[in-house]
């Protein structure tokens, strides 16, 4: 039986267009993942904190008001200042083409835009669990 | 003709060349039903309607007269068209000022002021949580100063409507235009306002709360009886479906859901003595335009009658104050795709259609570059002139409510109002829309539909082009706004030397007056007008409402 994956969904900032993310959540357990969402309005320093002591392996942020390069840097930094940069981050939202490749040379392992499917989503986060724990 | 020979004529098509055309194919199965979930006959006809007990008479009247199934206004388009509108606003004053003037110079009639995301939550440009996100997607509005830098040059009278999509802090950017217009020395009469100012929605759907729901309903209610007695030409309050559709509900709860919120500020503005047929005839919705055409047109034209119908009742009104909701169409962002994006242009110019077929006042078309950034100046040039295109060279305004009569919109008008109206009933059975946010109603029955709709696309069953169906596996890049990177610094230069040179005794005892009104059930807008005009910043003002009022939270999942 492989192992039941936690991951954490999150809101960072000010945004509040939290459609993508409800249904990602939806859709991540039905997918037999475990799912903890943080709800709007959180900072980085909070999701971080959060995602440490829920002990996750994923970070899922959505970001549609394009504070995205802000606010992932901020918790990319974060987790790697609290020795925790093992959490793989996702993301999801409105994210120009050229910012989602910026942010995957950060760190980000995949960005999520708009019109992606759950199976698409799926996959890609089995794939990043699957790496990650054949390190 | 006769019933009973229709009848047997339909029969007789039944029996004959339809079960031959069955015989030979089989129906798409996507055709059962519309995306809100309601049933597609094959055919519609007379008959359709008359079982329904439909009646020209009072389920459509004539434009203009109760129940406003056919439009608001008795010519429709004849004498004018909707305004043509797009919303805009980013980066600090300067910048939202040179795009609003483009904008004007190129035919718009009105603005609609966007405002960033740190505005709509009651904080300053430099508090800790703003960062990165001042001038974002609308503009910066920390104090009376930052708009009245918006309006530079463009005379509040001169446009044919000022629309502010102001919410949770609704009251004080009605305190802040107030100032505004006597400084630039207008008449303030010579303005048409409109605000958005439907607080409710940001709890059920976007998100941009900052007190409880309670005394968010106070403050919106504030707005809208000041302006009943002091501006009774202006619209105080857009009840919003909009947002409450593109956090994915259906059509059917789009319109229950904002007509709830509706009569939850209306029995408020009652309960504190406002006169009903002033207030009423001002309201306005806020709707989404989508992209199932037929159920889009019909829901505009049941929203319509299914609040004059609610409201002509409960508020005891006479048949000569106009019920008729004013339509604020807004093409679905949420219906934009990121893939092969030139094709939202079609998109977009198809819900603009529907719009304008469902009776609209005024009308938003998206740009097509949407799904990736705010949009670039071309592209809402584009979007700015699909509407244009489509008034003058389609004839569709030629005629009022050229579609009415249809026997499948009707049809669907009906099963829209009869619906809507069931999920109001059980809104008002939890005890209203205050008591159904509590208890997470809306946002349990969205979240249903949203991952409903999801799963659809996922499996095939609704095809979007370029997204499940044509999909293409490079792309030419697209070009794509970037808000300017020296916004935020030079907004919060602005904001302390703001604070540096103001009178600040005069702000203090602005700000303590404020507070003593919050705390009373006295309108509180003539004190945020002192507290403006003395440059209180937004975040200042916001502080002292919550000292008082409290914050909202929302829990987890």
């Amino acid at each position: 039986m492989p192992k039941r994956h936690r991951i954490m969904l999150a809101k960072a900032g000010l945004d509040g267009h939290d459609r993508g993310v409800r249904v990602v959540a939806m859709g991540l357990r039905d997918a037999n993942f475990e799912v903890i969402y943080t709800g709007r309005r959180q900072t980085p320093e909070h999701i971080v904190n959060a995602a440490i002591q829920e002990d996750v392996d994923a970070i899922g942020l959505s970001i549609l008001s394009g504070a995205h390069m802000n606010m992932f840097g901020k918790i990319l930094e974060l987790l790697r200042a609290k020795q925790s940069a093992d959490i793989a981050v996702f993301g999801g939202g409105i994210i120009p083409p050229d910012d989602a490749a910026e942010l995957k040379k950060m760190g980000v392992k995949h960005i999520f835009g708009p019109g992606t499917s759950m199976e698409v989503i799926v996959e890609a986060i089995n794939q990043t669990m699957q790496e990650r724990e054949a390190r | 003709m006769d019933k009973d020979k229709l009848r047997q004529l339909q029969q007789q098509w039944e029996q004959g060349p339809l079960e031959e055309a069955l015989a030979k194919s089989a129906e798409r199965p996507g055709c059962a039903k519309t995306p809100a979930g309601l049933p597609n006959q094959r055919l519609y006809t007379p008959l359709s309607l008359d079982e329904a007990g439909f009646d020209y008479a009072q389920d459509l009247g004539f434009p203009g007269q109760f129940p406003y199934t056919r439009g608001r206004d008795p010519l429709g388009y004849r004498a004018n068209y909707w305004l043509f509108m797009q919303y805009a606003g980013c980066g600090d004053a300067e910048e939202a000022n040179k795009r609003y003037r483009y904008l004007l110079s190129q035919g718009q009639a009105g603005i609609s002021v966007a405002f960033d995301l740190p505005t709509q939550v009651g904080l300053d440009s430099d508090d800790p949580m703003a960062d990165g996100e001042v001038g974002n997607i609308g503009v910066a509005v920390s104090s009376l100063q930052d708009l009245e830098r918006v309006f530079e040059g463009i005379p509040l009278n001169k446009l044919r409507q000022i629309s502010l999509v102001a919410n949770a802090m609704s009251s004080i950017i009605l305190a802040m235009f107030l100032a505004l217009a006597e400084k630039q020395g207008v008449p303030v009469d010579e303005c048409t306002l409109r605000i958005q100012n439907d607080v409710l929605k940001e709890f059920i759907s976007r998100g941009a709360y900052i007190f409880p729901p309670q005394p968010s309903i106070r403050l919106t209610t504030d707005v809208v009886t000041y302006c009943a007695e002091n501006h009774p030409a202006w619209l105080p309050i857009t009840l919003c479906g909009y947002h409450i559709r593109e956090a994915g509900a259906n059509a059917v709860q789009e319109v229950a859901y904002s007509l709830a919120n509706g009569l939850a500020y209306m029995d408020e503005v009652a309960r504190r003595g406002a006169p009903m047929e002033r207030v009423l005839p001002q309201l306005s919705a806020f709707c989404a335009v989508n992209m199932n055409f037929f159920e889009e047109i019909a829901k505009f034209r049941a929203l319509r009658r299914l609040w004059a119908r609610l409201v002509r009742e409960r508020y005891g009104v006479g048949p000569e104050v106009n019920l008729g909701l004013s339509l604020v169409n807004f093409t679905a962002g949420s219906s934009l795709t990121a893939q092969q994006p030139l094709n939202n242009v079609v998109r977009v110019a198809v819900e603009c259609l529907a719009g304008v077929l469902g009776g609209c006042q005024s009308l938003f078309p998206c740009s097509m570059d949407e799904a990736f950034a705010t949009p670039t100046e071309a592209a809402v040039k584009v979007a700015l002139r699909t509407q244009q295109i489509i008034a003058h060279e389609t004839g569709i305004g030629d005629t009022v409510d050229p579609l009415g009569g249809s026997y499948y919109l009707e049809s669907l008008t009906n099963q829209i109002e009869e619906r809507a109206l069931k999920m109001i009933e059980e809104v008002e059975a939890l005890g209203g829309s205050v008591k159904a946010i509590d208890q997470g109603y809306f946002r349990r029955n969205i979240d249903e539909s949203s991952y409903e709709w999801q799963k659809q696309v996922d499996s095939g069953e609704r095809a979007i082009v370029g997204v499940n169906a044509y999909q293409e596996a490079e792309e030419p890049p697209m070009e794509i706004f970037r808000p300017p990177a020296e916004t935020q610094e030079r907004q919060i230069a602005s904001l302390r030397k703001l604070r540096e040179e103001r009178d600040n005794q005069r702000v203090q005892q602005a700000l303590a007056r404020v507070k003593a009104v919050a705390a009373t059930e006295e309108n509180l807008i003539p004190a945020l007008t002192e507290a403006v005009k003395a440059y209180a910043t937004m975040g200042e003002i916001c502080g002292v409402l919550r000292s008082v009022f409290g914050e909202h939270h929302e829990g987890d999942i």
